[in-house]
């Protein structure tokens, strides 16, 4: 399959459109987050096993050091977000509604909040010692799904990688971290793809940049060392052109196997706010303590790109930077894949990309009622991996979930909601989806 | 006989040759009909002979028998199964939960064998926070099925572990059993209750579970939070006390993720671990009056709904 163009530009088959709604925050540079009076770091901020804390109640800990240690390989380190007292050790609300383990940490108000430095792990060291160092360093996939990143990176015997892909398309509407990070920490960035080619056996790079950030694309561009094998593409403004079988599709022109991995196509694809912490962290021996997320939205009055710590409750989060008084409704993360928030106690993880607030009338749409499917197709034109929504949402209405799986690839579905976007009906198919999903794994656990 | 008699005139102008030759292909081929009947019999005979399996002609009377509801709660995919198990004497009639106990006596006597004195299961809710007690933090729009909410931030529910009330089990449940109450709470009738699991399996929050219908001792919550702080969420939530396991036998109640859990190998028919619960989380199940808490439960007089929870 050859990649398609459009004026010029790469991209994939199928689709959508959703407005950006970038512009506001766009141009704005990030800036530090103040500590909240108390930060809650959940222990699960990864897909994988609960990292096991190292630290008591009442112990103090400096800004950088160890807390969590891995629970095996599917797991990764934890550091204190600030210099403080840890109150408790025990349960907090997540995202996912679940209660997780978590470490109640009280930032000290006078402290310098200087950041403890580890052993640092040098480019000159082995690909083992490097992964093992990224473990430590507590990376996971900065996008949204993080998903432990030295799994990743840990390619099986018999395997290879020739391409090595840095995703700077961000196609989520609203969220524009990684468009600053690729501006202000394009150096970190390039750091970290040496840490990632050198791991991966990778020869060549791309970093793919969507077209509707033309600058930084420049940037990276003029910045692009001349020694590293690789290019800088601008890619076509399309929803879900960041999910990483899109991208291998657009640029390589190479298809992901329905239940494979990007490894059967030799490629490898990593977020560029991941890489740029591997970049920033790696060389100083430090773990993640911070991120950049976007907090934007019609009900936010100050929008801006903040650093702010991990552990960061939402609601500090939300009265520091000011919200309407209708605000109705919270993301983490964008619209389109952004998980909505059940609560305001539910604090900042590794994996929250942006901060979207809503007032009652921007969301109205969701309030819209259910129309039966009247068979327009948009959905199936829309669908990137070739699924028939349509169909899917019928037989997930009446439960028919083995012919979803077993005829129709349910499992390949990654949940974009292209189709729930497009549909005159509103009806809710990426929700069906999810559900039929859980309901599948959940019949699976059970038989097993 | 001639043929053009046969056909009541001189046909010979229509036929392909001279009479007695027509009359020889006709015969070839009535003759060659019944060659081959005789063949395709014969084989259909030996057939039948070699491949012929036995089966027992009491199964098909059983499954008469039997309800149909191939509801599988007799540990058997459905009824014809379960119908050839009895006659091969593996199970017994008493297994059956969905029919009654004459119509489990005849089946016993057909067969000559026992009843089987199976006790009845019947589907337990461990959770008992209908919207008058429970709070919820978000307001959910979207799918109303129990299911599709769980995937949305867990469904809004103040408390994680907490029933959704959308009912997926109601709809689940076969048998009529499960009706939801004016609190959205499920509420199981265990006269219809066949112990079929599908409730079980629906549950988004794994809340149902089967017990014995003697099992009156319950814990009616499924909170893993320790300490008075899921009262905010839910008045009747267990706060992990423990209050119950001291007051129980010896052994009886033991603490798991600050929840009680009751040994049920252990005897207990004993009301004394629900007389000192402050909320009421452990229950005796009475048979006509429902669900009773122990004096020194707060009382729950609110009929209304609980205002969501202040953001």
């Amino acid at each position: 399959m050859r990649p398609m163009r459009l004026l010029g530009l790469k991209t994939f088959r199928h689709g959508v459109h959703p407005p950006e709604s970038k512009d506001e925050t766009s141009g704005l540079p990030i800036r530090q987050f103040p500590f909240a009076p108390l930060l809650i770091v959940p222990l699960v901020q990864h897909m994988g096993a609960p990292s096991i804390p190292v630290v008591e109640e009442g112990q103090e800990v400096q800004r950088g050091q160890r807390i969590a240690r891995p629970d095996g390989f599917m797991s990764v380190s934890m550091h204190a977000p600030a210099s403080g007292l840890v109150r408790r050790v025990a349960l907090a609300p997540s995202i996912s509604g679940r209660m997780v383990p978590a470490v109640y940490l009280e930032p000290f108000p006078g402290s310098t909040q200087e950041i403890e430095d580890g052993t640092p792990c040098p480019l000159e060291a082995t690909p083992e010692e490097i992964i093992a160092a990224i473990q430590d360093a507590g990376v996971v996939g900065l996008g949204g799904a993080a998903f432990p990143t030295h799994v990743k990176l840990k390619i099986p015997e018999g395997k290879f990688v020739d391409t090595l892909i840095i995703n700077g398309v961000e196609c989520e509407p609203f969220l524009t971290t990684d468009h600053r990070v690729m501006l202000e920490e394009s150096r970190d960035i390039f750091t970290g793809i040496r840490y990632l080619l050198k791991v991966t056996g990778a020869e060549n790079v791309i970093i793919a940049v969507e077209a509707n950030k033309a600058d930084a694309a420049e940037h990276l561009r003029e910045t692009f060392p001349s020694d590293l094998n690789g290019s800088v593409e601008v890619l076509q403004v399309k929803y879900p052109q960041g999910a990483e079988k899109m991208l291998f599709s657009a640029l390589l022109g190479r298809e992901v196997p329905s239940r494979g991995l990007p490894l059967d196509i030799h490629a490898l694809c990593c977020n560029v706010a991941t890489t740029a912490q591997v970049g920033q962290l790696l060389p100083r021996g430090r773990g993640i303590q911070e991120r950049v997320i976007t907090v934007t939205g019609p009900a936010v009055k100050r929008k801006g790109n903040y650093r702010i710590p991990i552990g960061t409750p939402l609601r500090f989060l939300l009265e520091h930077v000011g919200v309407a008084d209708d605000v109705n409704r919270v993301f983490l993360g964008g619209p389109m894949m952004g998980a909505a928030a059940p609560s305001l106690e539910i604090s900042i993880t590794k994996g929250t990309s942006g901060v979207t607030a809503f007032t009652d009338t921007a969301a109205e749409r969701t309030h819209s009622p259910v129309y039966p499917c009247i068979r327009c197709g948009y959905c199936v034109d829309a669908c990137p991996i070739f699924l028939d929504p349509a169909l899917l949402g019928k037989l997930a209405a009446t439960e028919q979930f083995s012919t979803m799986t077993d005829e129709h690839h349910l499992m390949d579905c990654f949940e974009c909601g292209s189709c729930s976007f497009v549909c005159p009906s509103h009806i809710p198919l990426v929700q069906r989806f999810r559900a039929a999903k859980a309901a599948v794994r959940k019949s699976k656990a059970g038989a097993a | 006989m001639r043929l053009d008699s046969a056909f009541g005139g001189d046909v010979s102008g229509w036929l392909p040759g001279p009479p007695n030759l027509v009359a020889m292909l006709f015969l070839t081929a009535v003759g060659a009909i019944t060659g081959l009947t005789f063949i395709l019999a014969t084989a259909l005979v030996l057939a039948n002979k070699r491949l012929y399996v036995y089966e027992d002609p009491r199964i098909d009377v059983v499954e008469e028998m039997l309800p149909h509801a191939n509801c599988g709660a007799c540990g058997f995919v459905g009824c014809r199964p379960f119908a050839e198990a009895l006659t091969r004497g593996e199970a017994l009639p008493g297994k059956c939960t969905v029919s009654s106990g004459e119509e489990r006596a005849v089946i016993a006597s057909f067969l000559g064998v026992d009843v089987g004195a199976e006790e009845k299961l019947v589907a337990r809710l461990a959770c008992a926070g209908g919207t008058n007690v429970a709070r919820n933090h978000a307001r959910y729009h979207g799918e109303q099925t129990c299911r599709a909410a769980a995937k949305v931030a867990g469904g809004g529910k103040g408390c994680f572990w907490g029933c959704l009330g959308l009912g997926d089990c109601d709809v689940a449940c076969d048998f009529d059993a499960i009706h939801m109450n004016a609190h959205k709470l499920p509420i199981v009738d265990e006269a219809l209750c066949t112990a079929c699991g599908d409730c079980v399996e629906v549950c988004p929050k794994d809340l149902f579970s089967l017990h014995k219908e003697s099992h009156r001792l319950w814990v009616a919550c499924s909170s893993q939070e320790a300490g008075d702080e899921i009262l905010e969420d839910c008045e009747v939530a267990c706060t992990g006390c423990a209050r119950c396991e001291m007051d129980a036998p010896k052994g009886l109640i033991s603490m798991k993720l600050s929840l009680p859990v009751v040994d049920y190998s252990r005897p207990h028919k004993t009301k004394t671990p629900i007389e000192r619960c402050p909320t009421g989380a452990i229950v005796w199940i009475d048979p006509k009056a429902g669900p009773l808490k122990g004096p020194a439960a707060k009382k729950i007089i609110r009929k209304g709904t609980l205002r969501d929870a202040p953001t």
